[in-house]
């Protein structure tokens, strides 16, 4: 294993710089160093200028993802040490596909935007008082949407995603995940409020399946699934709103899948 | 300078201010409400929550009992009203939390499923998988942005509360994004902004947890709490301090020294036994089971690393099923971080600094005694946890006195008129400090890591696991060497979009204060209790010293550290019993009955 490692930066200060360039610096390896690690040494002993967010090192928070090698990485959750071996270089660029604020940073308002459009909350016509005890639902219930809501708002899944970066205002992988993640709940009523965001060409149907988001997801989120099992209950629904034109259009994507 | 204003603002976007944010929206729906954060809300640390959250759930189990657990495991310095309130509400925040979406995991039938925790004698730990906090965080954070009164500050640095006429008027806050400063102005300001593990240099806390808070309240006159208790978790991954969750130990894990024995016999803490006992063994206090760490690493019976001193943590016997269902992120966590996989390895695990107990001193509704600064979550001491907190109770902690301190603020607020030009003065000044002390600072010698870690090894030194009046001593002086050498830092970053180098010296300079007030409590304590023992003062002494710690700030900087007796209601202060004989002194019923 090298000891040394080149990493290659990318540096953008919009203060200063037309456009993005490279920095390199040599940095040391080892066995536990994460590429956050790498970037940490050189802000606090080489150059306190350069600039990424970082919180957790943990793989929770999801601030600290970037573009290593090309590929879209949590930072804080890659070894440095496998990228040792082929020419010992490592390129670390912002996520691709948004705006870079600086350095590595980039711009999520409109991530936050795409995220808050969805209505991602508990939706119930309904509100017993909380004497009335918890809403029923069991492990089964749970297991439905348990894994859409393990998503930590990480944007890996928007860099890796070709739609994205051809139409900006698609609403992207994780915020149809995240919808999902409320309309398989068997607590929500608010599947119809949605779809109104989703069933559109902004929302699900924007979506060509490459399944790159599944692929680089941190937390097995699956959004390519999510997009998938959204598609077939809209368009089955469009198919029944010819066939049963008395029958209400969207009714409840939940009540089907505990169905199959 | 350019300015808004609210009636409520809120510094901190973590558990305890999204509850708090909610809870004043839910005062009335027309008051402006901020939330100032300076990460995005769903990055605050509160998301690295894994093991639970504790509320009375099941007939098995009573108030009572919560409450004796947690004034007992905090070695009698908590405040037991606030001790009644906390055990009381929790259990309402919890089912709240479940009304709003949080995945909580569950029984069979559907009902809420409950887990043993460390210290606790009954089951009463809420959790949804081994991700509470993440969990938990996501559902308050995804709740608010059904509520149009709530503005959101994502991504913006406060620097300086707003202090005129004896009481609170708002903030001076950098925009990361653009480098702006600016003031924004409220009737009432809630502190939320978390613990200040980075004052150490091991520590289950992220990068962004600098007791920001309590140095704001600190240096704006607000007084800080029971600063000395620092907690320790017994199991932190060596090299990264990435915790490890009791909830590990809770179902079934065993602490192993080198030659494989389950040491924690050797130290009051009870019998081995295959399974799980509540309150003995693994399951004892966090406070117990670090220092048992410290005398067997003295025994010779550790292993040594580059990392320092180890014992393992065994979770094999457990099976691969059940690591799966109930442990599934302690087994990601391992295999991605330190490249073992515990469903087949021994899991190398030593002390991690993980939590404050003491912070900004408030009442039961959050209020500190300065006008119009409220404070809740883990910045505030109000207190429940005393000497020694019990795991699973901070994160109810935060909901519940979130809830508390939102209503009580949005309350003031009604009371209040919108703050006048006066604070804009005062804004200016520190908007100037800062551009001259360090945006457009040149020349300088020190680097902030150097200072960072110098501080960080001279806080773990003295005030550590055990602490003793010498070593003390000389970090008083040595942390204002610190304090001077920070004044002549080099900066490498003069830009203004999104300067995090500014930050980090700002950062830094919060820490300094509070690793001085720690400090300055460890060395007037001269007792043992909880998580502050001293070598050369090895007995609890309630004589002297059953009462709080309050350091404030002197006019030219020192600090000084007063007493303020603890509140009992009900329980009188006893012996800390675990293992076997607890069972005996378990029972132990209040002095008066509840009415
Ligand atoms: C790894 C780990 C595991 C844990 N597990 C458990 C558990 O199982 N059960 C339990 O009960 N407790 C647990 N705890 C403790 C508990 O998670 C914390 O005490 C609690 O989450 C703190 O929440 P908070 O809202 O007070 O602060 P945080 O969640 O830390 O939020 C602080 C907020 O303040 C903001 N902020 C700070 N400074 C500034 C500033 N200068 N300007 C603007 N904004 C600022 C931050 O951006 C952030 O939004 C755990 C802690 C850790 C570290
Ligand atoms: S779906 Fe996966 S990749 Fe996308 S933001 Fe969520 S966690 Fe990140
Ligand atoms: S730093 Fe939090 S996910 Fe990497």
């Amino acid at each position: 294993m090298a000891d040394k490692i080149i990493l290659e930066v990318a540096r953008y200060s919009p203060e200063r710089d037309a456009k993005p360039s490279f920095q390199s610096y040599e940095v040391p390896v080892y066995k536990e160093w994460v590429v956050l690690d790498a970037l940490n040494y050189i802000k606090d002993q080489v150059d306190g200028s350069l600039t990424y967010r970082w919180s957790c090192r943990m793989g929770i928070c999801g601030s600290c993802g970037m573009m290593v090698n090309g590929e879209p990485k949590l930072t804080c959750a890659t070894f440095l040490s496998s990228y040792a071996h082929n020419g010992s270089k490592v390129r670390v660029e912002p996520l691709r596909y948004f705006p870079v604020v600086r350095d590595l940073v980039t711009e999520l308002s409109d991530f936050l935007v795409k995220l808050t459009k969805v209505k991602p909350w508990l939706i119930r016509h309904d509100e017993p008082p909380l004497t009335q005890g918890e809403f029923l639902q069991t492990p089964d219930q749970l297991d439905r949407y348990k894994q859409f809501s393990m998503c930590i708002n990480c944007t890996l899944c928007y860099a890796a995603c070709p739609v994205v970066g051809l139409d900006p205002v698609f609403v992207g992988p994780a915020a149809i995940a995240l919808a999902q993640r409320y309309n398989m709940d068997s607590r929500d009523q608010g599947t119809e409020e949605r779809t109104a965001v989703l069933a559109h060409p902004e929302g699900i149907w924007g979506c060509t399946f490459v399944g790159e988001c599944t692929r680089v997801c941190p937390k097995h989120v699956d959004p390519a699934g999510a997009i998938q099992q959204y598609k077939l209950k809209a368009a089955l629904d469009w198919v029944k709103s010819f066939v049963m034109p008395g029958e209400h259009k969207s009714k409840d994507v939940r009540s089907e899948a505990a169905n199959d | 300078m350019e300015a808004s204003s609210h009636d409520v603002l809120l510094v901190g976007g973590g558990g305890a201010g999204l509850r708090a944010a909610i809870a004043a929206a839910e005062v009335n729906l027309k008051l402006s409400i901020a939330v100032v954060s300076k990460v995005y809300p769903m990055r605050s640390h509160t998301v690295s929550a894994e093991g639970g959250a504790a509320g009375v759930a099941k007939s098995d189990d009573s108030l009572d009992e919560h409450c004796y657990d947690t004034i007992s495991g905090g070695d009698w310095l908590c405040d037991q009203d606030a001790v009644e309130a906390f055990v009381k509400e929790a259990p309402q925040e919890l089912l709240q939390l479940e009304r709003w979406g949080c995945p909580w995991s569950r029984e069979p039938d559907g009902h809420i499923a409950v887990r043993a925790f460390g210290g606790m004698k009954k089951r009463r730990t809420w959790f949804a998988a081994d991700k509470t906090g993440f969990h938990m965080l996501h559902t308050l954070f995804q709740t608010t942005l059904k509520y149009p009164p709530i503005t959101r500050y994502d991504e913006w640095f406060v620097t300086k509360l707003l202090v005129d006429d004896g009481r609170v008027q708002g903030v001076v806050a950098i925009e990361l994004m653009s480098g702006k400063i600016r003031a924004i102005t409220a009737k009432a300001v809630i502190l939320c902004t978390g613990g200040c593990g980075r004052v150490f240099p091991f520590t289950t806390n992220a990068n962004i947890k600098n007791g920001d808070g309590m140095a704001l309240a600190y240096r704006a006159g607000a007084p800080l709490k029971d600063m000395e208790f620092v907690q320790y978790h017994p199991t932190g991954l060596p090299f990264t301090g990435i915790l490890i969750t009791e909830a590990a130990r809770a179902e079934g894990g065993y602490m192993l020294n080198k030659d494989g024995y389950r040491y924690l016999q050797d130290y009051n803490l009870g019998t081995p036994q295959p399974k799980p006992v509540l309150r003995s063994m693994e399951l004892g206090p966090r406070d117990r089971l670090s220092q048992a760490f410290v005398k067997e690493d003295q025994k010779g019976r550790t292993i040594q690393t580059p990392y320092g001193p180890i014992v393992h943590l065994d979770l094999r016997h457990l099976g691969e099923k059940l690591i799966n269902a109930k442990l599934p992120f302690v087994r990601e966590l391992c295999q991605k971080y330190q490249n073992i996989d515990p469903v087949r390895e021994l899991i190398p695990v030593r002390p991690v600094v993980h939590y404050m107990m003491g912070g900004v001193s408030t009442d039961i509704d959050g209020a500190t005694p300065l006008a119009g600064l409220y404070a809740a979550g883990e910045v505030a001491c109000v207190s429940i946890n005393g000497a020694n907190r019990l795991g699973s109770n901070s994160l109810p902690e935060c909901l519940v006195f979130g809830a508390r301190a939102g209503r009580a603020a949005a309350a003031y607020a009604a009371t209040q008129q919108v703050p006048d030009g006066k604070v804009f003065a005062q804004a200016n000044d520190e908007r100037r400090r800062l551009e001259t002390q360090f945006l457009f600072r040149t020349g300088g010698h020190e680097r902030i890591a150097t200072i960072r870690e110098e501080m960080q090894k001279t806080v773990e030194t003295s005030a550590g696991i055990y602490r003793e009046h010498a070593s003390l001593a000389k970090a008083t002086h040595q942390l204002r060497e610190l304090q001077r050498r920070f004044g002549d830092i080099s900066l490498d970053d003069h830009s203004r979009t999104f300067n995090t180098e500014l930050e980090s010296a700002l950062e830094l300079g919060f820490m300094l204060d509070v690793a001085e007030s720690i400090v300055q409590c460890a060395l007037h304590r001269t007792e043992s209790r909880g998580a502050h023992q001293r070598t050369d003062y090895p007995a609890r002494d309630d004589n002297k010293f059953l009462a709080h710690s309050i350091v404030s700030r002197n006019f030219d900087g020192s600090s000084r550290v007063e007493y303020l007796p603890v509140k009992i209601t009900r329980w009188a202060p006893g012996e800390r019993v675990y293992g076997e004989t607890s069972k005996e002194q378990s029972k132990s019923t209040p002095i008066r009955q509840a009415v």
